[in-house]
């Protein structure tokens, strides 16, 4: 009895470590389209000057919906500035300076990058975070949202936030102005407010192809690389910078989504339930089969005590 | 197998442990309380940059592998239909039982929003992309199924009951109002009886098909531990990021199911001051190996196929951790391979400690040592975080401690003369010992 059972055990391993194999091994070439209709920002860092106008209208704009608070710097004692030190439960969208030396330097504006194929949205539970097939935008539901923080760990860029100091807190990340400016205006706060034209707002497309022109017509003041154009599947927020992006605080990534990866093993393992059903079944027959077995076998045992069994 | 399989561990309940653990629990239950007024930052230093602490890590991730006794235990007995094990199983359950459930409870600490929660029984917010949906759904399944694997103990306590302890408090509180006590309580109580006899052949009948979905369960959701990682491929550092950790953490799951059921036996009877069931455990134990050199075997082919293998004895933070981790669990499983250590419980008790603590480490490896999010995050967790842990863990020893002395949970010890000869020989044993 046990011989055959204990190969049918090792089977069923084998099937699933079969199975985890070829989810490996899928993940190799289908891949997901970028779609340059949705609409998105180009950041150019060279126009940057640093007035924070940005920071301002994002908090203004959305201060109600996202409930963005101040923040107060440590030295600063009597509250006068808002000046968040990095992106936070308060803050959506920062700009940040960095010197290379007296010479070299650049402004950075971090925000959501609004992925083509956004972890956060692939990892969440409850479809809290979602991306707008249209638009591109991705967006973030506080009312269904159960704050399990997956998509903070997914992300590759860390840019949803928590508000760690709330009893009832939420996630906060940049829509677009979703739900504030872009209804009314046509266009996010801090695209409108930029006085520099460092934000240029609109469709994927026109950013790209703008973007490539000025690397065309500018030789060597940028860096050659459109940030955000491949990178974890492609992104709607994109990037011109003088200076390497990850000295800005943009990691180096592949261009493959880690969306993609993941999902294609989950997809393997669960592909249309059967990999579970097949399992519950097979295990159900064999442990039928052993408890009969069994029972057959305490039937003798029951006329000799005398006893009713027990399972 | 009879009826008589299992029994109560005669003692008292209120033991100098018991209050220890009881303290331990109410300063966690208190520091709780406290985050739910002032937030989650206010007991913890998790951060953006570090969402998930020792909650998610010790409670959830590990906690559950720690409670895999019981599937272990489940394979084992009806699967490789080794029915000499089933007398160890009840146990197994019991600390599955606390350790699932005490997992859930520790989530709703832990998520931020609660309150929403009911989305996973909302089908257009499921989400079938997320190892997260996957696992929450199949713990709160599996933790349902763990309490119905238990309800035949509670059932048979239920049928032979008199209710005295209950009586006599009703009598007590009846005659200080100054009332007598009413008829209806007595046929309630009686109807309870009633009922439990009634429920438990059908249980019977049915349970087989529940066992199984106790072992199917935890196969799902213990792989989807592993999953939930794959997408943090730019955070998790290489020597533990693999699309090999479902396999890893399934079999990890088991190793660490086998050795914790050795540790609760040895423990519970040493503690109960019951004989150990050496024949048992040694058995046990020989299937332990064989699931860490599977482990081991996809763990270095892995590293070795990604051209990882340099990094992890290059002795830098990370590969520190990696060797630790890699040299208890192939020690503790090195010492299992010998006859005569399998056949002594301190040397069983040794490595099945080793084995849980390596494939523990290797989970904490996997959550929280390997991961990294970048430049300027740090996390260590805080006094407040840990002792809310502490408080968690305290609660499942303290109710194991109390339910097997309320109901019918472990082994039953046949005769008084084999109680006699285990007790001498464990005597003899520390006598040797010390």
């Amino acid at each position: 009895m046990a011989k055959p059972s204990r190969r049918q055990f090792l089977k069923i391993m084998g099937a699933t470590g079969a199975a985890l194999l070829a989810g490996k091994k899928a993940s190799a070439n289908e891949g997901h389209k970028i779609n340059n209709e949705t609409i998105g920002m180009l950041y150019d860092a060279t126009k940057c000057v640093g007035c924070k106008a940005c920071m301002s209208a994002c908090k203004r704009v959305n201060g109600d919906y996202g409930s963005l608070s101040y923040e107060r710097a440590k030295f600063d004692t009597d509250g006068l500035w808002d000046a968040p030190e990095d992106l936070s439960g308060s803050t959506r969208t920062l700009i940040k300076l960095f010197k290379q030396s007296e010479q070299e330097w650049s402004y950075v504006k971090y925000s959501c990058m609004h992925c083509q194929k956004p972890s956060c949205v692939s990892v969440c539970p409850v479809a809290a975070m979602t991306r707008d097939p249209e638009t591109g935008i991705v967006d973030y539901n506080k009312n269904t949202c159960i704050g399990c923080r997956y998509c903070q760990v997914a992300c590759a860029f860390n840019i949803p936030k928590f508000q760690w100091e709330k009893a009832i807190p939420q996630i906060v990340k940049c829509d677009l102005c979703k739900n504030t400016n872009l209804p009314k205006k046509g266009i996010s706060a801090c695209a409108e407010v930029c006085p520099a034209g460092a934000i240029m707002f609109g469709k994927r497309k026109d950013l790209l192809e703008e973007a490539e022109k000025r690397l065309r017509e500018n030789p060597g003041k940028y860096i050659n690389h459109i940030y955000g154009a491949h990178e974890v599947g492609g992104t709607n927020h994109l990037y011109l910078a003088s200076m390497q992006f990850n000295k800005l605080g943009l990691p180096t990534l592949k261009e493959d989504a880690p969306a993609e990866f993941s999902e294609k093993i989950q997809h393997t393992i669960y592909k249309g339930f059967i990999a579970p059903v097949a399992l519950y079944s097979t295990l159900c027959f064999i442990a039928v089969k052993n408890m009969k077995g069994h029972g057959e076998a305490e039937k003798e045992h029951d006329t000799k005590t005398d006893e009713g069994g027990d399972h | 197998m009879g009826h008589d399989e299992y029994q109560k561990h005669d003692a008292k309940i209120l033991t100098p442990s018991f209050i220890v653990l009881l303290t331990l629990t109410l300063i966690g239950f208190a520091l709780i309380l406290l985050r739910f007024v002032k937030g989650i930052g206010a007991v913890s230093n998790m951060s953006d940059g570090y969402p998930w602490g020792i909650w998610i890590t010790y409670d959830v991730a590990t906690g559950t592998a720690i409670a895999c006794g019981g599937y272990a235990m489940a394979i084992l007995v009806y699967i490789r239909n080794r029915m000499h094990y089933h007398p160890m199983i009840r146990s197994a359950i019991l600390t599955s039982m606390f350790g699932y459930g005490l997992a859930g409870f520790s989530v709703m600490v832990d998520v931020g929003r609660p309150w929403n929660a009911y989305n996973f029984f909302v089908p257009s917010k499921w989400q079938a992309n997320s190892a997260m949906f996957e696992v929450a759904v199949c713990v709160m399944a599996y933790t349902t199924v763990l309490i119905m694997e238990f309800l035949p103990a509670i059932l048979t306590t239920l049928e032979k009951t008199e209710w005295k302890t209950l009586q006599h408090l009703l009598d007590r509180v009846y005659s200080r109002l100054g009332m007598e006590r009413p008829e209806r309580i007595g046929d309630r109580l009686d109807k309870v009886k009633e009922l439990a006899a009634w429920a438990r052949p059908r249980l019977d009948k049915i349970l087989i098909f529940i066992i199984v979905l106790g072992i199917t369960l935890p196969t799902m959701h213990q792989s989807s531990l592993g999953s939930l990682l794959l997408i943090a491929s730019t955070k998790l550092h290489p020597l533990w990021h693999t699309g090999f950790l479902p396999l890893l953490f399934l079999i990890n799951c088991m190793y660490i199911g086998y050795s914790i059921a050795i540790l609760e036996s040895v423990l519970s009877c040493y503690a109960f001051k019951r004989p150990f069931e050496t024949k048992e455990l040694s058995g046990l134990a020989r299937i332990i190996p064989w699931l860490t050199v599977i482990w081991l075997s996809v763990v270095i082919g892995d590293l070795a196929w990604r051209g990882q293998l340099a990094k992890a004895v290059s002795f830098d933070f990370y590969s520190r951790f990696f060797l630790l981790e890699f040299c208890l669990i192939a020690g503790g499983s090195l010492l299992l391979f010998s006859k005569r250590r399998r056949e002594s419980i301190r040397w069983l008790f040794v490595s099945a400690a080793l084995i849980v603590l390596g494939g523990a480490l290797y989970r904490f490896n996997v959550y929280l040592i390997g991961f990294n999010p970048g430049k300027g995050w740090h996390y260590f967790p805080a006094l407040a975080e840990v002792m809310i842990t502490v408080g968690i863990v305290a609660f499942e020893i303290l109710g194991y401690q109390v339910l097997v002395k309320i109901l019918p949970v472990l082994p039953k010890l046949h005769t008084r003369e084999q109680l006699a000869e285990a007790h001498q020989h464990t005597v003899g044993k520390k006598a040797l010992e010390h």
